[in-house]
């Protein structure tokens, strides 16, 4: 066990452009390896992107694996987890992090039951034990539970990594690492599936019933010109509009976004009432929401007694503000 | 065509209350129901059954009350049920779990193989590829669309800003999502039929020839070392004054929340 | 080892523990196979009919969608065997049926309770073979509707004074006279319909016939606008010498009369999960409201006046619960009936516009809204105190058995 050293992170890229939650747990990588004295190291597997290793190494990796060949243009399960599951089984890695997208979840558990070990799967924290161990932080029971997950015999440690969670370390364009170039051993009747074709679609229109993050407006918002504020914070965050049955009736905006007792009933991750003031109707339809955020600008209004976080205020006033903050956030994020 | 769905039957996590005092989860009086994921991998065999003409075969591993979620399978229109339950099964992570499977698997001539891509509780999305890779065979996962074509399967994959069509030979494993299929509900002919025609047949350890050592607790190379319940009450956290600053506070509480 | 489910073995050998020593079976579980009924029932209800309930009531309109939906899930003939068109299940899954469906929507239940208890039934159980393939296989497998026709303008609670005619002439019948309130009427394919063919014989005189809607002289007259249960359908029905073929007599002449009273007992119980799905509804909706409503700086549920009455309605609600089961175990085991449905009838239907009143009370004015379901659940109830036999017909009923003076 004491042969296998080094933090490594499967740097997905799709169309040669690295994915953002690559890099973020290659900063965590970073930490973790700088917690115990060893490489960082990225696994970069594809067709023609030799390029990408120096962008690794000026976000944090030492090392840079480079497995490039014509079969590895496009994600295939077995192309990539073989010519992986190969380099693991030489070099012994102590520790393998993916990220969590529809790829990493398909790929990372054909490698840990190839190699016959453990694997935590869409972890929100990762931090060494004091026996140097890997903590797997990850939510379970639909979000109900946190649990701590270690994997104390097997190597190598396998997790895969929420997008979004982990931070990037900042670029740092003076850094050096080494890049190694690793020649693949594929050929094409290792992998028994064929795309056939690629679809890129638009996301479709989001159900209110369904939507994750949810932005209303009540009363408070006063028109229908108001609502494009609501929109624009939607868009913000990422999520579709709701209305309160005031809004609707008023004419502001169409029944299918009213929430409440007479309109649908929700349960997003998310929900922020702006100039609704929590009559009992709605509270009705949007009670369940796992966050709720009120913007009102009376102190009393009953919508704060139901809400984790509430701001006090003009919401034409507080929303712009919101709306930049979040760009200014999410900016630095991606930078 | 002989089609192996298997299915889980898990607490309906919607369901699932935090106890405020114990701050544990409350796990009485919360449903028992058939993970949403599976139900669509089943209900597309049934149809592929309908269509092109199969026997499908439902089997799960779980405790003896995993029996309920195997009739509601037969009543939806699968035709055999397995249950794979013994004390030596428990405790498994997915490693030891697809272990245990892909043994009840190899036992059938198999064409098709259908899990759901995620289960409610464990929300790991593992066991399906881990099931195919002991199996050796391709998978495809996230799957949204299936046609037959001879002895080759077309498949619409998604991806999160789309999806690829894939062909792959039978056999193969799929993980299927909710876009899917509408799953139907049991008849009510499909019931008592599921009760008083079909039959569920219990598996145990012996049955299936397994090695203690390598599956169950004894046999996951992960284990649980705690848990904890996330902050329940509602924060009540309210911002009065300077808009900046108010706006400020709250995006930091968002972002420590990994609410957004 | 292999596991069974529950087979109909195992109610037969409880039955003989009531016949040998004269008390009351105390296994009050449902079967595994009765426990997914209602599982599966309650899904079906919440997601495919309750959506609608609301819309039905305001507009009246019959929820054809509704009853396709249950034809398709094999609700239209739950206890009657698969060779005959049913899905082959017992009698107490029928009535899980009825209360669930109930729950979310009392039109619909009365619509499937009416069809399964009322129309079916009579078929079933004195229909000929040739009946039975003709009539009872379509209606049990939901591809017709069926209807149940004996009240008239003159015969409500009197109902053996019947004045519809039906007289023999050669091979057929020919039917004069009227029908009212008649559930499903309009919207059925199948009517069992009473009439008197022997004026001298009283209530022997009577007998039923199976009409079929396209037969000629049969027409729909008035259709009632009601208080409540309003996606249903109560019409006249009008026969105007109407041509009845002679096979289409249902048992025998002058068997009518018993046929109507055993078909109604049967029906009863039926109506008594209505009621109790009606009740069970508005216990559920109050116990989330008090729970959500605040006044004097707390939810209400927290006042002790309050506590006590939803006490009372969750007791009162349980003993109807009991009722109605205990009704459908004794007909499902081949026991006489009759008093337990009239019972269970009785109570349940009681049950249910107290229960009701008490809710929109507890709601307060947003219960006398249309915001809130409670003001239809209230206005559905009033209806099981008063068909299938009135509360006092009920009452007659039971101090007749009794009594037996």
């Amino acid at each position: 066990m004491n042969e296998y050293k080094d933090i490594w992170v499967f740097a997905e890229q799709r169309e040669q452009r690295l994915m953002n939650v690559s890099l973020e747990i290659l900063g965590e990588a970073r930490k973790l390896a700088d917690k115990k004295g060893v490489k960082a190291c990225a696994v970069l597997v594809g067709y023609g992107v030799k390029g990408l290793a120096d962008e690794l190494i000026k976000y944090g990796a030492d090392v840079v694996y480079v497995i490039d060949n014509p079969l590895l243009k496009n994600y295939t399960t077995e192309g990539y987890a073989k010519v992986i599951a190969d380099l693991a089984n030489e070099i012994k890695p102590e520790v393998i992090l993916y990220g969590a997208t529809y790829i990493g979840r398909d790929l990372a558990p054909r490698i840990a039951s190839r190699l016959h070990t453990g694997l935590t799967a869409d972890c929100t924290g990762l931090d060494i034990d004091e026996n140097g161990l890997l903590l797997q932080i990850r939510p379970a029971f639909g979000g109900n539970l946190i649990a701590t997950i270690i994997c104390p015999e097997r190597r190598p440690q396998m997790a895969t990594v929420r997008p979004g969670v982990m931070k990037k370390a900042p670029k740092d364009g003076k850094r050096e690492g080494e890049i190694i170039e690793i020649q693949a051993n594929i050929k094409e009747g290792d992998i028994r599936t064929q795309i056939f074709d690629i679809i890129k679609e638009a996301k479709s229109k989001v159900n209110i019933e369904e939507a994750d993050i949810i932005v209303s407006g009540g009363r408070g918002v006063g028109g229908a010109e108001g609502f494009k504020l609501i929109q624009q914070l939607a868009d913000a965050l990422g999520g579709v509009v709701g209305a309160s049955r005031a809004a609707v009736d008023a004419g502001w905006i169409s029944s299918d976004h009213q929430v409440g007792q007479t309109g649908k009933t929700v349960r997003p991750k998310l929900y922020v009432a702006c100039g609704i003031s929590g009559a009992i109707q709605h509270i009705a339809g949007m009670g369940n929401a796992k966050t709720i955020i009120a913007i009102n600008k009376n102190p009393d209004a009953p919508i704060f007694k139901v809400a984790d976080y509430g701001i006090v205020g003009d919401l034409f006033k507080v929303i712009p503000a919101l709306i930049e903050e979040i760009k200014r956030i999410k900016n630095n994020e991606l930078a | 065509m002989n089609i192996l769905v298997f299915i889980k039957q898990v607490p309906d996590t919607n369901e699932v209350k935090i106890d405020p005092v114990t701050k544990t989860l409350i796990r009485e009086g919360v449903p028992s129901i058939i993970n949403p994921d599976d139900k669509n991998a089943l209900e597309e065999a049934i149809r592929i059954k309908e269509e092109y003409g199969a026997k499908v075969i439902v089997i799960t591993m779980g405790p003896p009350q995993a029996e309920t979620a195997l009739r509601e399978a037969l009543a939806m229109g699968a035709d055999e049920a397995y249950l794979l339950t013994d004390r030596v099964f428990a405790g498994a992570d997915t490693y030891a779990t697809a272990k245990t499977l892909s043994k009840m698997a190899k036992k059938f001539d198999y064409d098709i193989i259908f899990c759901g891509r995620q289960a409610i509780d464990g929300d790991t999305a593992q066991v399906g590829p881990q099931l195919a890779e002991q199996l050796n065979i391709p998978q495809v996962t996230y799957v949204k669309e299936v046609k037959i074509e001879g002895d080759t399967l077309i498949v619409k994959r998604a991806l999160e800003d789309g999806y690829e069509v894939i062909k792959v030979k039978m056999p193969v494993l799929l993980t299927a999502i909710k876009e899917l299929n509408t799953p139907r509900y049991p008849s009510i002919k499909g019931i008592f039929e599921a009760y008083r025609e079909k039959e569920v047949k219990i598996v145990t350890a012996a049955d299936l020839g397994v090695d203690p050592q390598e599956v169950g607790l004894k046999g996951s190379p992960t284990k649980v070392i705690s848990t904890t319940t996330p902050e329940t009450q509602r924060a009540g956290e309210i911002f009065t004054g300077n808009v900046k600053e108010c706006v400020q506070n709250l995006v930091q509480r968002l972002v420590e929340k990994h609410v957004i | 080892m292999v596991i069974k489910g529950d087979n109909p073995l195992s109610v037969i050998l409880s039955v003989k523990k009531i016949s040998k020593k004269g008390g009351v079976l105390m296994d009050f579980s449902l079967t595994k196979e009765q426990q997914m009924v209602r599982k599966i029932l309650r899904e079906f209800a919440e997601k495919e009919i309750a959506p609608k309930a609301k819309e039905i009531d305001l507009t009246g309109e019959f929820p054809w969608d509704n009853v396709k939906k249950m034809a398709k899930a094999d609700m239209m003939g739950i206890p009657y065997p698969k060779e005959y068109g049913g899905a082959g299940g017992d009698y107490i899954s029928y009535i899980i049926a009825v209360e669930e469906i109930s729950r979310a929507c009392a039109a619909t239940g009365v619509i499937l309770s009416a069809h399964t208890s009322l129309a079916c039934f009579p078929i079933f159980q004195w229909g000929t073979k040739e009946q039975k393939e003709k009539y009872l296989i379509p209606l049990a497998k939901g591809e017709k509707l069926g209807a149940f026709a004996l009240t008239e303008p003159n015969a409500g609670t009197d109902a053996a004074a019947q004045q519809t005619t039906a007289v023999l002439e050669g091979d057929h019948y020919i039917l004069n006279g009227s029908k009212i309130f008649i559930t499903n009427g309009g919207k059925a394919d199948v009517y069992i319909v009473f009439a008197m063919t022997d004026k001298s014989k009283g209530t022997k005189g009577i007998s039923a016939f199976i009409v079929e809607k396209d037969f000629p002289g049969f027409y729909i007259g008035k259709v009632e606008e009601k208080m409540g249960i309003r996606g249903s359908r109560a019409a006249e029905l009008v026969f105007e010498d109407c041509v009845v073929p002679k096979e289409n007599l249902l048992g025998k002449e002058g068997e009518g009369f018993k046929i109507a009273m055993v078909t109604l007992d049967g029906g009863r119980i039926g109506i008594g999960a209505q009621a109790l799905g009606i009740a069970q509804a508005a216990l559920d909706e109050v116990t989330k409201y008090v729970k959500e409503r605040q006044q004097f700086g707390r939810p209400i549920g927290k006042f002790q006046g309050l506590q006590w009455y939803i006490a009372e309605m969750a007791t009162k609600v349980s003993a109807a619960r009991h009722l109605v089961y205990y009704a459908a175990w004794r007909k499902q085991n081949n026991l006489s009936y009759t008093m337990e449905a009239a019972m269970a009838k009785l109570f349940a239907s009681e049950t249910a516009m107290e229960v009701t009143t008490k809710a929109v009370q507890i709601f307060g004015g947003y219960g006398y809204t249309k915001d809130y379901p409670v003001e239809r659940l209230m206005r559905d109830a009033k209806i099981t105190e008063i068909y299938e036999g009135t509360s006092e017909v009920q009452k007659m009923v039971i101090a007749s058995n009794l009594l037996k003076m």
